[in-house]
C-alpha cells in the first residue's frame, strides 16, 4: 500500500510538473507577450522597455524555472490588470469554484449512481428506458443551454431562486445543476453497466445461492464492486466540471476561478493565466490521485498487491 | 418420503433463434442421506438442472416441473421469499468456478459467515467459531488467520475448500455441487471429492453430485443419473449401473474412462464421435441417433423408459435389438 500510494504520487507530481511546461510554453508561443502587454498604441521602444522590464528577453528556459521557483514559494507575480497579487485573487475566488464544483459533483452521483443501479436491477424493463432517455436528454443539452433555462424557469419566471452572485447557498443551486448535469449520462452509464456486469457474476450468484436479502445482494455484494469505475470516474467529471465552471461562473455571474480565468484570458492578464491553469492542474491531479487511493481501499486486490 | 422429488422437470431459454430446451423433462428422486450423481458431456443441461432446483436460473430461462418438492415444500410454486428461506439454509450449492465465486471485495470470514448470521442469527463470535471450525474440517491449514484473508489470496483449490466449508455452514439437508473439481488441478481433483464424499456422510447430508470423473462417481454415489441433451437416458443404482451399462450413450462414456490394468497409461482414451445435437427447436425422437453406432428408423419416433432392472431405466428403443433389455 505505502509503495503504490508513493508510486502514485510520483505520477501526479510529474503529471502537474509537465502541464506547469506545457502551459508555460503554450502561453509563450500564442504571441509575443510584451507586444499583447504594451498594448496596441505602444512604441517599438515601450515595447522593448517592457520585453526587458518582465524579463521577457531572457531564454524561456530560464523565464521557466524561475517563474516555477516562484510558483513553488506560491509567488505568481501580479496581476497585470487588477492591483493585486495573483495568490490573493486566487485565494478569493478559489473557495467559490471548489464549493460549486463540490456540490456539482455531489448532485450527480447521487442521480446517476442509484439510477444506473435502478436501471440495472430492472434492465430492460420500462425503468431501464427511461433512465437511457434521461441520459440522452442530459447529453443532448449543453451546460451553457440548460443554465440559461433554469434561469429563465427558476430565478426569472417562478422567482424561487436567485439569478446571478454568490450571496448564498441559494446562488449555488442552479449552476450546480446546470455544471452537474453535464456529468450525470456517463456516471450513470458507467454504474448501470458495471452494475449488469457484476449481477451476472458468479459471486452474485454465491451470495443468492447463500439465500441472502436482494438489498443485501444488490448493495453490500455487488454495488461494492461496480462503484470501483464510478470513482476514477467520478475525479475525471470532477476535471470537466473545473473546466465547465468557466463558463458557468460567467453565465451566472459567479466571481470564481472560471471567472477570473475567462477575465484573465480577455484581458491578457497573463501571471493570472498561468497560475489558474497550474491550479486547477494541481487539483485535477491531486483528484485523480485522491481516486487512485480510495479504489485501493475499495478493491483489496490493489491494496495488498 | 424421499427429500427431493423431480418430475419431469423442463427449463426453456429463450435465444435469438428461437427456443433451447436446456432441460427436457427429467425426473429423478433422492432420499435423506443419499448421493445421486449426474453425469453427462458438457452442455447435456447439468449446471441447468441444479439451479433450477435451487431457483437460481438466469433471469430469462423458465422453469417447469410436474413436481419439484423438497422435503415436502413445493419448490415449483414457492415465492421468492420462501425459497430464500430454504437456500443457504438447507439446499447449499457448490459451483464449478471456484476462482470467481467468491466475492473479490470482502474477506473469507465475513463471506462464511454472512448465510448463518442471515438464517440463523447467531452472534458474531459464534459464526466465527463455526467457520473456523469448518475450515479446519476441510483441510485448511491456519484457519483461524484465513478468516482476514481475501479471495485473491487463496489459490483455487483453498478457495473452492472455502466454497465447501461456506456451503456447510448452516448444516443443509442436501448439497449440490455442480463439477467441484474441474476448475482445479488433476492433483487435487480427487482429494476434494473424497472430502466432499467423506463431510456428506459425517453431515448425513444428501448430495447431487455432477462430475466429469467416472472413476470418483463409480465410487461415491449410490444412484447415477446419465445425461446427454437435456434428458436423462440411463439412470439407476451405481453398482448396476456401472455394472452392466446398458444404453450406448453410457457404454461410450464408460469407455472413455481408463481402467487401472487394462488401459495402457499414456494411451489415448475413446472418444464418441460427433457432438451434441442442437437444442434449440423442437425435439423430437433420441437425441442421441446421429451419433449412435446402432441407430435404426424406430429411434427417430417417440422413445418411453424401459426398466432394464428394478431402479435401472434406460431411454433407448433398441434395448432388445441389442440384447440389452432385461
Ligand atoms: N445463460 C445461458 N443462455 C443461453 N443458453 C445457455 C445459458 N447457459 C447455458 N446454456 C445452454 O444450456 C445448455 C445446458 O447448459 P448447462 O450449463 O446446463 O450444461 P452442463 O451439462 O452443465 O455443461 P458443463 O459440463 O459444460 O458444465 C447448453 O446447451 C448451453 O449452451
Ligand atoms: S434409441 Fe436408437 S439411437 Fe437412441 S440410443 Fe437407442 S439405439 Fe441408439
Ligand atoms: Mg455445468
Amino acid at each position: 500500500m505505502l509503495s503504490f500510494t508513493s508510486q502514485r504520487l510520483l505520477v501526479a507530481f510529474s503529471v502537474a510538473l509537465t502541464v506547469s511546461i506545457v502551459a508555460f510554453v503554450l502561453l509563450h508561443l500564442s504571441g509575443d507577450l510584451a507586444t499583447a502587454i504594451a498594448g496596441p498604441e505602444a512604441t517599438v521602444a515601450q515595447v522593448a522597455e517592457i520585453r526587458h522590464q518582465f524579463g521577457l528577453d531572457r531564454p524561456i528556459t530560464a523565464q521557466y524555472f524561475d517563474w516555477l521557483w516562484h510558483a513553488l514559494h506560491f509567488d505568481f507575480g501580479n496581476s497585470f490588470y487588477y492591483r493585486d497579487t495573483v495568490v490573493s485573487l486566487v485565494v478569493s475566488r478559489l473557495p467559490v469554484t471548489l464549493t460549486l464544483g463540490a456540490i456539482s459533483l455531489a448532485l450527480s452521483l447521487v442521480v446517476a449512481v442509484p439510477l444506473g443501479v435502478l436501471a440495472a436491477v430492472y434492465s430492460d424493463t420500462i425503468i431501464d428506458r427511461l433512465a437511457l432517455g434521461f441520459c440522452v436528454l442530459g447529453q443532448a443539452v449543453p451546460t451553457f443551454c440548460l443554465g440559461l433555462v433554469l434561469i429563465i424557469v427558476f430565478a426569472v419566471q417562478l422567482r424561487w431562486l436567485p439569478v446571478s452572485g454568490t450571496a448564498s447557498w441559494k446562488n449555488y443551486i442552479l449552476p450546480s445543476i446546470a455544471l452537474g448535469w453535464y456529468a450525470v449520462p456517463a456516471v450513470m452509464r458507467l454504474s448501470r453497466n458495471g452494475m449488469l456486469e457484476v449481477l451476472s457474476s458468479d459471486y452474485i450468484r454465491t451470495a443468492r445461492a447463500k439465500g441472502l436479502q436482494p438489498s443485501v445482494v444488490i448493495l453490500k455484494h455487488a454495488l461494492r464492486n461496480a462503484i470501483i469505475p464510478v470513482v476514477a470516474l467520478a475525479a475525471v467529471q470532477f476535471g470537466f466540471m473545473l473546466g465547465g465552471s468557466i463558463v458557468i461562473e460567467a453565465v451566472f455571474n459567479m466571481q470564481g476561478l472560471g471567472y477570473l480565468a475567462w477575465e484573465a484570458i480577455a484581458r491578457n492578464d497573463f501571471p493570472v493565466v498561468q497560475a489558474v491553469v497550474l491550479i486547477l492542474a494541481v487539483i485535477y491531479v491531486a483528484l485523480t490521485f485522491l481516486a487512485d487511493v480510495a479504489n485501493a481501499f475499495l478493491d483489496p486486490r490493489i491494496r495488498l498487491a | 418420503m424421499p427429500l427431493l422429488e423431480v418430475e419431469n422437470l423442463v427449463v426453456d431459454l429463450p435465444v435469438s433463434s428461437g427456443t433451447l430446451h436446456a432441460v427436457n423433462g427429467i425426473s429423478f428422486n433422492l432420499e435423506r442421506g443419499e448421493t445421486l450423481a449426474i453425469v453427462g458431456e458438457s452442455g447435456s443441461g447439468k449446471s441447468m438442472t441444479s439451479l433450477a432446483v435451487m431457483n437460481l436460473l438466469p433471469k430469462r430461462a423458465n422453469r417447469r416441473a410436474n413436481r419439484l418438492v423438497f422435503d415436502g415444500i413445493d419448490l415449483a410454486n414457492a415465492p421468492n421469499a420462501r425459497m430464500r428461506t430454504l437456500r443457504g439454509s438447507r439446499l447449499a450449492m457448490i459451483f464449478q468456478e471456484p476462482m470467481t465465486s467468491l466475492n473479490p471485495s470482502y474477506t473469507i470470514g465475513n463471506q462464511l459467515t454472512e448465510a448463518l448470521r442471515c438464517h440463523r442469527s447467531v452472534p458474531i463470535a459464534s459464526a466465527r467459531d463455526r467457520a473456523v471450525q469448518l475450515l479446519e474440517k476441510v483441510g485448511i491449514p491456519g484457519a483461524a488467520r484465513r478468516l482476514g484473508q481475501y479471495p485473491h489470496q487463496l489459490s483455487g483449490g483453498l478457495r473452492q475448500r472455502v466454497m465447501i466449508a461456506m456451503a456447510l455452514m448452516c448444516g443443509p439437508d442436501l448439497i449440490i455441487a455442480d463439477e467441484p473439481t474441474t476448475a482445479l488441478d488433476v492433483t487435487i481433483q480427487a482429494q476434494i471429492l473424497h472430502l466432499l464424499a467423506d463431510l456428506k456422510r459425517e453431515f448425513g447430508m444428501a448430495m447431487i453430485l455432477i462430475s466429469h470423473d467416472l472413476g470418483v462417481v463409480a465410487r461415491v454415489a449410490d444412484k447415477v443419473a446419465v445425461m446427454y441433451a437435456g434428458q436423462v437416458v440411463e439412470s439407476g443404482a451405481a453398482r448396476s449401473l456401472f455394472g452392466t451399462p446398458r444404453h450406448p450413450y453410457t457404454r461410450g462414456l464408460l469407455n472413455c474412462i481408463p481402467v487401472p490394468g487394462r488401459t495402457t497409461p499414456g494411451a489415448p482414451l475413446g472418444a464418441i464421435p460427433g457432438q451434441l445435437p442442437s437444442l434449440i427447436g423442437p425435439q423430437r425422437g433420441c437425441a442421441f441417433r446421429e451419433r449412435c453406432a446402432f441407430a435404426a428408423p424406430e429411434c427417430a419416433g417417440d422413445i418411453a423408459f424401459i426398466t432394464a432392472e428394478p431402479g435401472h431405466d434406460v431411454r433407448c428403443v433398441r434395448l432388445g435389438a441389442l440384447g440389452m433389455a432385461a
